[in-house]
């Protein structure tokens, strides 16, 4: 946890919150395992635990099975970061709604900023598409989720220019151009830096933590972003 | 405040056009032709029927016969759908024409509670696509529970171009961006209301969409649209809003804020204060406005609700409507009984009383003392945890039920009780009808006898002969089943968690309350063969859930296969699809009059 880059990423992902829970995966009975098991699956392990700290945030949002599902808003403060809970929480019990809930987390917390915090949706629009649409990317587990989502919700898009993982090889500059020029529609996002980058440049969990909002647009239109999309993930490595 | 209330209901009668072949008088006309005896029925029929408001009769005269089945079908102007899947759509609007409110229920109760998972269905789309066609002049849409989108909230706009109220409940899925929508173009909107709905901040100053002109808003509810307001915009607003009556605002609104706001609309029966909270440090020197005498002047406010952050020492500017308070709603403000006693002590008219067990027992004492009207009580958990000390216990709910005799609804959250105030409550308040106890620790008995709490809530079904609603926690064998089975005649509503002891338990209810419509129950031992006991029943339910108990698929199956008019859903909550385990997570049926839907995500087994 010492390596400069990964710092470099902490701060990317946007750590202001200081009451994450920091507890490794198995404490306080809050694991999304799929998670932990999707890092291992693209292979880069050295991104594991500078998700799992990002995740202890976006994993409210993300858990499905056991744990908490829909807590949209902040994080339930009454649980201490340092002490996991002295019984494993229960899914739904006590039967208080998640609204009331979270009000009373944002009152307890001291000089909490409101907002920020929800699931994690972006606004997701088409070229040539009437109306914007909204996901919750927490909703999704891997790139090929999400573009089956968007399949579904703008019927002319399909996705073909990433590799089985969902993401997209952007080492081989002229290799992409191939592609983009091949297709019809492209999903591009703008990041965290307000640059709008091609969906697929970097590892799911660290899209869904910088993805600010969706547009999909024609694949000619893309290549422009090819170039700066390639610089930029050479950066990152 | 309609936190799981019943819809009350929408009130009927918005004069409009009977059937056209309306009796026609005497003679003389050479054309004319007397109507035969069986249109002269029809037509008194449709005109009498006209008064007929309530569903329930109108059920109950459509099934007279054919004749009164098309006369009501073409005077109902209000439909309910208590479940958007149990009948569809186009069988709707095939068999009323003449719509003009409508209220639809989506997704089951515990949804609220995280037990559904995302994305199982609710879908306004489906019903909106139907009404749009049929129903151009509706005026009236509620929805509960229901995923609505922008793009559900645009069509709406431009589909019923006479809509004045629009009411949503516990829903999401939509953003301010969809709010805009109808604040630009539904020009005669009278009520607009969100209440507990999640709403994404699009970024979008919806309040500056209304039109500029005098508006005809009577209510304007946002207090649960967690997005910044434009203050100015609000406000000029108001004031170009003479008819408001209900105003609720979110956080976002300072208190000096809705100073601004109140002196503009002193005729407002219901308020929601915001924040109750200053935005800006205010220097000692600084004068404050007077919220005293903004509370003075509005001589009409009988609801007062938000306080969403509250700053304690403000709450002494509420005193002038205190005697006049129907509802109070305190139930964000993280007060102490100190605190709440000067307030209680005047509102010797409130009905209604919601707040946070940081009053504590105390703080309940002051209330049973001051609010001999008291109706509904409801005591929600600052911390909703299980192993904690909870400021309120049995003491609190014996000193209500010795001095609200009239209390009707109660919903009560803590973690210590005993039967015997339970008891004491079941025989001090003979009018409840609603009665919601939640013990936080599970499995918790009488803390003081070590019992099982199955006496008290026996106690309760026994001596309360109006109950309809009821939900129960604790330490419970199957013997407070079987008191409910005995003696819960009337119950409608049942709510059963982590309790029983065999399949015995749902049984005894399965058999025994006859006007059982709408059972919820988790982490219970019941299992198939209590499963079938209800095979009899399950017609004349709206719903059953059962998760997290011991009922198998094939249990299941033989639901789906002996009853065809139900839909037997079977809810994986896991993604995994893990048909290696014994019993199925979640079983959710429910009467359907059409094909199961087309729309069950993949985690959903439709049996």
């Amino acid at each position: 946890m010492t390596m400069i880059s990964e710092e470099h990423k902490k701060e990317k992902l946007g750590f202001e919150e200081t009451e994450l829970r920091l507890g490794l995966p198995g404490g306080g009975g809050i694991v999304n395992e799929d998670l932990v098991k999707n890092t291992n699956a693209n292979g880069k392990r050295w991104y594991t635990e500078t998700v799992d700290l990002k995740l202890n945030f976006a994993l409210k949002e993300t858990e499905k099975g056991e744990n908490l599902q829909e807590e949209k808003n902040l994080i339930s403060c009454s649980n201490d970061s340092v002490k996991p809970p002295p019984k494993a929480q229960v899914v739904g019990w006590p039967p208080v709604r998640s609204f009331r809930k979270n009000i009373m987390a944002v009152q307890k917390s001291s000089s909490e900023e409101g907002g920020g915090g929800a699931a994690t949706f972006v606004k997701v629009s088409m070229d040539g598409a009437p109306y914007l649409r909204k996901v919750d990317l927490n909703m999704y587990k891997s790139y090929q989720d999400l573009y089956g989502a968007l399949g579904k919700m703008f019927s002319s898009f399909t996705m073909g220019i990433c590799d089985s993982q969902g993401m997209i090889d952007f080492m081989n500059e002229s290799k992409l151009m191939d592609l983009l020029n091949g297709s019809d529609f492209v999903p591009t996002y703008e990041d965290e830096d307000g640059d709008w980058m091609l969906v697929g440049d970097v590892p799911w969990e660290m899209f869904v933590g910088s993805c600010k909002r969706l547009r999909i647009v024609k694949g000619t239109e893309a290549i422009g972003l090819a170039p700066r999309a390639v610089e930029k993930c050479k950066n990152r490595s | 405040m309609s936190e799981d209330e019943e819809l009350p209901d929408l009130d009927g009668g918005a004069a409009r056009s009977i059937n056209s072949t309306a009796v026609s008088g005497g003679g003389g006309d050479q054309n004319y032709v007397s109507p035969s005896p069986d249109q002269v029925l029809e037509n008194v029929l449709e005109n009498v029927l006209y008064f007929l408001t309530s569903r329930h009769d109108r059920n109950a005269a459509s099934l007279v016969c054919k004749s009164w089945f098309r006369a009501e079908a073409l005077t109902r102007s209000e439909l309910f759908i208590g479940n958007c899947y149990s009948v569809s759509p186009g069988r709707v609007t095939n068999r009323f024409k003449q719509i003009k409110a409508i209220a639809i229920k989506g997704k089951p109760r515990f949804s609220d509670f995280s037990l559904l998972p995302p994305d199982w269905g609710a879908h306004f789309a489906n019903w909106l696509r139907a009404m749009a066609a049929s129903y151009r002049a509706l005026e009236k849409v509620y929805l509960k529970r229901m995923c609505v989108t922008d793009e559900d909230l645009a069509i709406t706009a431009h589909s019923f171009p006479f809509l004045k109220e629009l009411v949503f409940v516990c829903c999401e899925g939509f953003g301010t961006d969809g709010l805009a929508i109808i604040a630009r173009e539904c020009r005669h909107i009278r009520v607009l209301e969100l209440v507990d709905t999640d709403v994404t901040d699009d970024e979008v100053d919806w309040i500056s969409c209304f039109p500029d002109n005098v508006t005809c808003l009577e209510s304007l509810i946002f207090d649960c649209v967690e997005t910044p307001i434009n203050f100015e915009a609000l406000e000029r607003l108001v004031a170009r809003s003479p008819s408001l009556k209900k105003l609720r605002l979110n956080s976002y609104i300072s208190i000096r804020q809705l100073y601004r706001l109140m002196i503009r609309a002193p005729q407002l029966t219901h308020l929601g204060t915001g924040s109750f909270n200053t935005s800006e440090i205010v220097a000692q020197s600084e004068q404050e406005p007077d919220y005293f005498s903004a509370f003075a002047a509005c001589k009409s406010l009988i609801c007062l609700s938000g306080f969403k952050e509250i700053i304690p020492e403000y709450l002494s500017a509420i005193y002038p409507v205190c005697g006049i308070l129907t509802s109070l709603n305190l139930s964000y403000a993280n007060i102490s009984a100190e605190q709440l006693k000067p307030v209680i002590r005047q509102c010797h008219k409130l009905q209604t009383f919601w707040a946070l067990d940081s009053i504590g027992d105390e703080g309940l004492q002051a209330v049973s003392v001051a609010c001999k009207d008291l109706r509904e009580l409801r005591v929600f958990p600052v911390e909703a945890l299980e192993d904690v000390e909870g400021p309120v216990s049995e003491v609190g709910l014996l000193t209500i039920s010795e001095g609200c005799r009239k209390l009707q609804s109660i919903l009560y959250f803590c973690q210590r009780m005993t039967n015997a105030a339970v008891i004491a409550m079941s025989k001090n308040c003979p009018d409840l009808v609603v009665f919601r106890l939640c013990i936080m620790g599970r499995h918790r008995p009488d803390h003081v006898t070590g019992e099982p709490m199955d006496e008290g809530f026996g106690a309760i079904v026994k001596n309360c002969k109006k109950l309809t609603r009821l939900a129960v926690s604790g330490l419970l064998t199957d013997r407070v089943f079987k008191y409910i089975g005995q003696y819960g005649k009337l119950l409608r509503t049942l709510s059963v968690a982590f309790a029983g002891d065999s399949d015995l338990g749902l049984k005894y209810l399965l058999e025994g309350c006859p006007k059982l419509q709408k059972l919820e129950i988790r982490d219970c031992p019941f299992g198939d063969s209590a499963l079938f006991a209800g095979l009899h029943h399950y017609y004349d339910m709206r719903f059953m859930w059962l998760s997290s108990c011991k009922v198998t698929r094939q249990g299941c199956e033989e639901v789906a296969r002996q009853l065809p008019g139900l839909v037997v859903e079977v809810i994986a909550s896991g993604e995994e699809e893990n048909e290696t385990n014994e019993y199925v997570d979640t079983m959710y049926l429910y009467r359907s009059l059409d094909r199961p839907r087309p729309d069950a995500p993949r985690f959903v087994h439709i049996l």
